[in-house]
């Protein structure tokens, strides 16, 4: 039998203030997925970095701009993609510093990725600049219900 | 409903303790900033941040950690962080935050801490 995928799509305007919106968006598809709430939680961190990258990073804090959150998830993965249409980076040219270095020279940045990285199973980019960037998250389900 | 956010600080003796409550992302965390910003320029370098009622902690949270543990330090101070469950203590572990900063069960075990490293030759380390 061919497996079911239940699909999802959030479109906010780009302010910190959504966050807290698309962290029940993305824990409500959690639930339903079947993770466990420490699994959901790992999700929601992620997806709420990838999110205010958007909102900071790429659209400057710009309102009148779209974040949007894709989500799918069949029997064994659930897939998140986070897209805007701003400024573009090298996701490359982030370096995954180590805390103490980053606290010696005060900076914080690449946090967020080295997080996103750590809680989400697969972490891919495609960034166009000024046309359409996409981040694209994997979580494989199965190990969570064993 | 997650509860909202808030930030108060309670001043006793030589410590400053900052209460969080809720979640701690890139729109609330301009205002712990700000708490531990006014603590220190009230001359308290010694900072309790509990977080017995915080639900959720981004990387911008953390990052305000980050931003002053140098300064108090430099300062003769401490940054203490206490109260947290193991599903909020998951960021702070995952980017090793353990080696840097002392963690407490309570404000009373940071507390004492803090007595004790006053005690100790030397001062805080």
């Amino acid at each position: 039998m061919e497996a079911i995928e239940r699909t999802f799509l959030l479109k906010v305007p780009s302010s910190t203030e959504n966050l807290a919106l698309i962290r029940e968006f993305v824990g409500s598809i959690a639930q339903q997925s079947g993770m466990n709430a420490m699994d959901a939680g790992k999700l929601e961190l992620a997806i709420d970095e990838a999110c205010a990258n958007v909102i900071e990073h790429a659209y400057g804090h710009d309102i009148s701009k779209e974040v949007v959150i894709r989500a799918r998830f069949d029997e064994e993965t659930l897939r998140i993609d986070v897209e805007d249409t701003g400024n573009g980076f090298d996701p490359n040219a982030i370096k995954q510093e180590e805390l103490e270095q980053l606290v010696n020279k005060r900076r914080t940045g690449g946090l967020g990725m080295r997080l996103m990285k750590t809680l989400m199973d697969e972490v891919h980019y495609e960034i166009e600049p000024g046309k359409k960037n996409e981040l694209h998250m994997v979580k494989h389900l199965r190990k969570n219900k064993v | 409903m997650p509860s909202p956010f808030s930030v108060a600080t309670d001043y006793e003796d030589n410590l400053s303790i900052i209460r969080l409550e809720g979640a701690v992302d890139a729109h609330t965390a301009p205002q712990f900033e700000a708490a531990v910003q006014a603590a220190i320029d009230a001359g308290h370098n010694k900072i309790i941040v509990d977080c017995e009622k915080m639900s959720y902690i981004s990387s911008a949270g953390l990052g305000v950690f980050m931003c002053f543990i140098e300064e108090v330090r430099d300062d003769g101070g401490d940054i203490k962080i206490c109260g947290l469950t193991p599903k909020v203590k998951q960021p702070f572990e995952i980017l090793g935050f353990e080696s840097l900063f002392d963690f407490c069960p309570d404000s009373a075990a940071a507390k004492n801490s803090f007595a004790e490293s006053s005690a100790a030759p030397g001062g805080v380390v």
